[in-house]
């Protein structure tokens, strides 16, 4: 196993440790999309928490920014074209769907939730389609 | 005030451990989706420490009445399979491919300034508005 594998397990159980918490203190699941979506159609007390995740997403960004900008380099040659479908696509896939990886991937797996364990297996099979309709039709990028 | 405090906390540990695990690198992504060329199998680990972790501490924190900030559980409830769900998570993995960014490392990567994760944000955040519009002429029990 090498060093770089290593550290994407160590990452996955920081990201165990994080939804744990979530769970035992707030008593909720981390679903990344669903929390997003609740910051843009406000709630009426259920809308602070969302916020605070979403800030504390981005003082992680800022400190990995910071401590450990390889984090953030990008050697994929997707145009910015590519990345605003990606976008459009992702927002609207993750609300019809009910969640994204996080919180089907991570969390929903974990409970042995039906629901999560057909969109976790979906939407893995949709992405691998879609890295290959781009490689072998569109000659790497769109 | 605590359940705001426990956001944001695992906010930032949900981002390091992104950035950490290298999820925050698209093209990690894409080398995990891209199965029949050169596989990068970092993804599995990560989902293998973060479900490794989350597996174990959720058959044990379920088991209290309620969570320690909250006074009842706030988990998903709904066990029925959708063609909402199967759609929403085909076309978030296809997103997903296109581009290499999912929600939770995309937002973690706006903190870099760079130009794709702004572009994919903004994008995923008119998705989801889109979703909302759709849901209003072709509503679809998700």
């Amino acid at each position: 196993m090498n060093n770089e594998w290593l550290l994407s397990l160590f990452g996955g159980a920081c990201i165990g440790i994080a939804v744990s918490l979530m769970l035992l203190l707030n008593g909720r699941v981390t679903g990344i999309s669903g929390i997003l979506n609740g910051v843009l159609v406000p709630e009426k007390g259920d809308t602070g928490w969302r916020v605070f995740f979403v800030g504390g997403l981005l003082v992680g960004g800022a400190l990995l920014t910071v401590l450990r900008p390889e984090s953030f380099f990008d050697t994929t040659g997707t145009s910015l074209g590519q990345v605003i479908i990606a976008g459009l696509l992702v927002g609207f896939g993750t609300v019809m769907g009910s969640g994204c990886t996080s919180g089907h991937g991570v969390c929903g797996v974990s409970r042995l939730s039906i629901r999560s364990l057909v969109a976790t297996a979906t939407f893995i099979f949709a992405g691998i389609l879609s890295v290959w309709i781009v490689r072998f039709f569109l000659g790497g990028h769109l | 005030m605590k359940n705001i405090l426990v956001a944001f906390v695992v906010g930032v540990l949900f981002a390091l451990g992104l950035g950490i695990s290298g999820m925050t690198q698209p093209q990690k992504v894409i080398g995990f989706l891209d199965i029949f060329a050169n596989w990068d199998p970092s993804l599995l680990f990560v989902m293998g420490g973060a479900v490794g972790v989350h597996w174990v501490t959720y058959r044990w924190i379920v088991k209290r009445p309620a969570p320690l900030f909250s006074a009842r559980w706030h988990l998903p409830q709904k066990t029925d399979l959708t063609y909402a769900l199967v759609i929403g998570s085909l076309l978030f993995g296809v997103g997903w491919g296109l581009a290499g960014f999912c929600p939770g490392p995309a937002l973690t990567s706006l903190a870099s300034l760079q130009v794709k994760p702004i572009y994919f944000v903004l994008s995923m955040i008119v998705g989801m508005y889109l979703f909302r519009l759709f849901d209003k002429f072709f509503p679809a029990k998700r």
